[in-house]
């Protein structure tokens, strides 16, 4: 019993269509507590006042933005080193997943700015990332869509997901020398000191499970998609031969 | 590996049409820029540096298509994966040819463009450094770009959105070596920095754009 088990298709197909459900009930169950705890059932912030509580969405959402890359980056790494199918599939799936994260995370993040700093956006080095993983997460998805060849099309973005990362790396220290921030510091971290207080800390917690709960299941779900649309190219592909 | 390099500026010479496209894009966007944001020298002044970085980048992003696609339409970009020759021995020379052919006609001609938009004095030198020492990473990124759409028919505008975030750390170095040499600070930290993305994307990208062509040649 390996974890490569799960690369044959047959088997992913028989586990995530068991696991899909729960995740998604599970998802659904954090996302609605953590959010109608965090709108209507804590404090108005003393400075932000209510729009601090833009926060249960924006602060989860920054953070799949950027793990979802990471997890591309995984299923990458795998697809070129042991070539398991689903794994690639899994990256092509997660791609427009993450993409809409770090959009939802730029709107709110303006919405939020607006009355906050008084400008909707600003070339903050935070800010300025995020727009630039934008970018990044277009490119891998157009390069997908470009390529005919499934399995070519898998390798190049496998190859640009890794430059890429390096890269996000480099443009995230570039862009801090650039500019000087305006946005506050971290929200969470483990060791406390400058977290959010602790009326706001539960209920992010819910909802940031609720967001990776999501993610888990926008991915399996397109996951299981895209390989029954390999399933249908193959099937397709035979009735045309014979 | 020579011979490569000699044949790539000959039919980069001769072939036409991409050689001066940079340069005169170049130019047109140092004449475009005050007629759009207006004459006063000042205002001029203060973003003459990011125009020319900016310019400089539009005009390699350009001829970026050209490096590969012509040698695979014509079938000889097999010959050159078949040769004893590394992959990415072909694709390092390929990307200096590019740069001897794009990047260095701007480096000579930044500095008149230079007095199109009032850049101040000391400005002038590291405008040249800045784009010497930048105009590399950006063949050598461009070339990573153009190995991975070589197969994609029209690929030219989806290599424009796959170099350019890619563009966003040496543009940014690039522009600040100009903006504090012009202003008179110092500039050692990010001539350096500029330095280390050019030799860090010269040493590892070849192996990427490679595998890429490889990949595209199967």
């Amino acid at each position: 019993m390996s974890i490569w088990e799960y690369a044959n298709p047959k088997k992913f197909m028989q586990t995530s269509g068991i696991v899909l459900p729960w995740v998604a009930a599970l998802s659904g169950l954090c996302l609605v507590t953590g959010l109608v705890w965090g709108f209507f059932l804590t404090p108005d912030d003393f400075r932000q006042g209510s729009t601090v509580k833009i926060i249960y969405l924006h602060v989860p959402s920054a953070m799949m933005a950027i793990n979802a890359w990471a997890m591309m980056l995984v299923t990458s790494l795998i697809w070129l080193v042991r070539r398991h199918h689903v794994s690639a599939l899994a990256a092509k799936a997660a791609a427009p997943v993450g993409l809409t994260f770090t959009v939802i995370a730029l709107v709110t993040g303006a919405l939020w700015g607006q009355p906050m700093w008084g400008t909707w956006w600003a070339w903050d080095p935070r800010l300025t990332s995020f727009l630039i993983l934008t970018l990044f997460y277009l490119g891998y998805i157009a390069l997908w869509q470009a390529i005919e060849d499934p399995d070519t099309a898998a390798d190049l973005t496998a190859v640009l997901c890794l430059v890429g990362s390096v890269f996000a790396g480099l443009s995230r220290y570039a862009v801090l020398f650039w500019n000087q921030g305006l946005h506050q510091g971290a929200s969470l971290s483990l060791d406390k000191e400058e977290n959010v207080a602790d009326v706001f800390w539960v209920p992010l917690l819910v909802c940031i499970a609720g967001f990776v709960l999501l993610f888990l299941a926008l991915v399996l779900v397109r996951t299981r998609t895209e390989i029954r649309t390999r399933r249908l190219m193959a099937l397709m592909a035979r009735e045309r031969m014979a | 590996m020579f011979a490569l390099l000699m044949r790539d500026l000959r039919l980069a010479v001769r072939a036409g049409g991409g050689f001066g496209l940079g340069l005169a894009f170049f130019l047109l966007v140092a004449v475009l820029v005050p007629l759009g944001v207006g004459p006063e020298g000042g205002v001029l002044a203060r973003i003459a540096p990011g125009i020319l970085w900016v310019g400089a980048l539009l005009a390699c992003l350009l001829s970026l298509d050209r490096i590969f696609a012509l040698d695979f339409e014509d079938g000889s970009l097999d010959l050159l994966a078949t040769s004893p020759m590394p992959l990415e021995g072909v694709v390092a020379v390929k990307s200096l040819a590019h740069w001897l052919v794009t990047g260095v006609p701007l480096v000579v001609v930044a500095p008149v463009l230079g007095v199109l938009l009032n850049l101040p004095v000391a400005g002038y030198g590291w405008l040249v450094v800045s784009l010497a020492l930048g105009t590399p990473a950006l063949s050598v990124i461009g070339a990573f770009g153009a190995a991975l759409v070589v197969g994609v028919k029209r690929g030219g505008l989806l290599l424009s959105l796959l170099v350019l975030p890619l563009y966003v750390p040496t543009l940014i170095f690039g522009a600040e070596v100009v903006k504090r040499g012009a202003a008179g600070l110092a500039v050692g930290t990010p001539v350096l920095l500029l330095a280390g993305i050019t030799l860090g994307a010269a040493a590892l990208l070849p192996f990427a754009s490679a595998a890429a062509l490889r990949v595209n040649l199967r």
